[in-house]
């Protein structure tokens, strides 16, 4: 095993997670730090040799790629076996990956069968005596964990989207292209894609460094139009509270908190969130919180970092017009 | 159907958490609770059993307070609960629970279908339901959202699973893991008549020998990963600048030049 770090940058559709970024940025940090390369590897059905250039620019030294029919589609057991055989092959002391959906499936995958340990959501990484160190939330945040894993190599760490600053790519960084060759053969693959849903446009909450999110006060679906359009100016997601999303004004997939997302963006506004703890927990990382509220008594405030106290039907369209002034 | 959920159990998510200065986590007089993410998969299990007929077991790694999970599944309407316990488990991460977890359904035999909730909100790793499939060898079916079909005749399954961009479908043959998502289902309140069956049924406990797991393979020395420090984060600072002005439109102002100051917008 050597110091290299090999990073898993996952696509969709020829084009990278931001997320991934981050990941081959921390990677570079800390393969500077530790005199180690980066590796990054790109598994997809055709098309990658972009994104391989692309993951040069980022930072990786070497690319090791796999263009198959059988990795077309995300999928655990063909992808688990090409990274599988790929850290064989190269060795790389550590394995990093993005925290998605996808990252948290094949991180833990690749783990088990390499029988190591795999850290899950850093939010900092740091060498200690050689060692790699890893601080991450527990309960939703409300605590903090140091983690290592002190023995067994390769080590597996997925990096909470978010947490690291995606590096500036360098286009004219050097690296090497190598394809590889050890794949799996469709009839031994046990799971089939049949079908895709592309989630309704906009905004991902996961990837958004603006969210406006509405609560109880928000009174019901159509409430939540004027957020709409206040995260439209500014490139937004929405998000929503946990009473909102039982309330059935807005799907899940936007909740935020201990039993929805965690996010940390860049600018978060809660209109018409009291602040429930469990609220609290999935957002408090944000950079700067801004809460809009009639109540001044709102737990959210203790947390805010700029608060209006008015009613959200009075207070969001104004902030619309106000920031399409000045930003259109 | 021989259905199996894994649960565990948590601290409620009301608790405020903290930690002494030996490092102790404390919940305070918060009661432990199934993990709320662990309901959605006792939901679906029971679903399918009132569809397809057969058993469901609700199976948690733990001490005795694992009990907790094991009573609320069954008090939702599991038929058999199964804790597996040894002081020797205490310190293991994912890798090792996840063998610990596929030792004991490797004991029951007739397992159709594992299901899991999508994390724990403890220790939130996101990782023992794939770690177990991988275990096993069985197809992993992580935050699927909606369960299209079970052909238990076929012995395969379609479900919606979630990634970033939207939903995949996917089918896969059984056995298989499959990991819950909140919007998969509403899960049912626990009923007095449950609750009563919960209190008067009897709860075997599996040792490692029972199912015939290794000792080095569980606790820190079957593990990867270490947590030799947890603290209480940074609490932020301070209390809102609530902004103060005659209107709205001026409050609304006075908040953007204070964001493009921020350079957040």
């Amino acid at each position: 095993m050597n110091k290299d770090i090999l990073v898993w940058v996952e696509q969709f559709e020829g084009e990278a997670s931001a997320a991934s970024w981050e990941a081959v940025g921390v990677a570079r940090q800390l393969a500077d730090e530790g005199s180690g390369g980066v590796l990054a590897c790109v598994l997809g059905g055709d098309g990658l040799k972009d994104l391989a250039e692309e993951a040069v620019a980022y930072g990786a030294d070497r690319v090791l790629w796999a263009a198959d029919p059988t990795l077309a589609d995300f999928r655990v057991e063909p992808y688990a076996t090409v990274l599988q055989h790929t850290v064989r092959e190269h060795e790389p002391g550590t394995i990093l990956m993005a925290a998605t959906f996808r990252g948290r499936e094949i991180g833990p995958a690749l783990a088990v069968r390499l029988e190591t340990g795999c850290i899950a959501d850093c939010t900092e990484l740091y060498f200690e005596n050689g060692q790699l160190m890893a601080t991450r939330p527990i309960y939703a945040g409300k605590l903090v964990s140091r983690c290592l894993i002190p023995e067994r190599r390769p080590q597996v760490v997925t990096t909470r989207v978010r947490a690291f600053p995606k590096p500036e790519p360098d286009l004219g960084r050097e690296g090497e292209l190598v394809e590889l060759s050890v794949l799996m053969a469709e009839d031994e693959i046990a799971v089939k894609v049949t079908g895709f849903e592309e989630s309704e446009g906009g905004v991902s909450l996961a990837d958004a460094g603006v969210i406006v999110s509405g609560g109880r006060g928000v009174a019901g679906p159509e409430g939540y139009e004027p957020l709409r359009e206040l995260a439209q100016i500014l490139n937004g997601a929405i998000g929503a509270s946990r009473a909102a999303v039982d309330a059935g004004w807005i799907p899940y997939e936007h909740q935020v908190g201990q039993t929805g997302k965690t996010v940390s963006p860049d600018l978060y506004i809660a209109c018409g969130i009291s602040g429930a703890i469990q609220h609290l927990a999935g957002m408090r990382t944000s950079t700067v919180i801004v809460a809009v509220n009639k109540d001044p008594e709102a737990p959210i405030f203790k947390i805010a970092d700029y608060g209006i106290v008015a009613d959200l039907f009075d207070a969001v369209p104004a902030l619309r017009d106000a920031l399409r002034e000045k930003l259109e | 159907m021989h259905i199996v959920v894994c649960t565990k159990y948590t601290p409620d998510s009301e608790a405020k958490m903290s930690v002494d200065e030996e490092g102790n986590i404390s919940w305070g007089d918060s009661p432990l609770i199934i993990n709320p993410w662990d309901e959605y998969s006792v939901e679906e299990a029971l679903l399918l059993r009132d569809q397809h007929g057969g058993t469901v077991t609700v199976l948690s790694v733990g001490p005795e307070a694992a009990l907790e999970a094991l009573k609320h599944a069954v008090a939702m309407g599991a038929d058999e609960a199964v804790r597996v316990w040894d002081e020797a488990c205490a310190g293991s991460d994912t890798l090792a629970t996840s063998y610990v977890l596929a030792k004991a359904v490797e004991k029951m035999g007739d397992v159709d279908l594992v299901l899991c909730g999508k994390s724990t909100i403890d220790a939130q790793t996101w990782q023992t339901g794939v770690a177990l499939a991988t275990r096993l060898g069985w197809p992993s079916l992580m935050y699927t959202i909606n369960l299209v079909e079970l052909r238990s005749e076929e012995r395969s399954i379609t479900v919606e699973r979630l990634l970033e961009e939207g939903r995949q479908v996917v089918e896969a043959p059984l056995p298989a893991v499959l990991g819950t998502t909140k919007g998969i289902n509403e899960p049912r309140y626990t009923s007095f008549i449950g609750i009563r069956k919960a209190a008067q049924m009897e709860y075997p406990l599996w040792t490692l020998e029972d199912i015939g797991a290794e000792r080095e393979k569980v606790g820190p020395q079957g593990s990867g990963v270490r947590w030799p420090e947890v603290f209480e984060p940074p609490a932020r600072e301070g209390e809102a600048e609530i902004i103060e002005a005659e209107t709205i439109e001026e409050k609304a102002r006075i908040l953007t030049e204070m964001l493009l100051a921020e350079k957040v917008i």
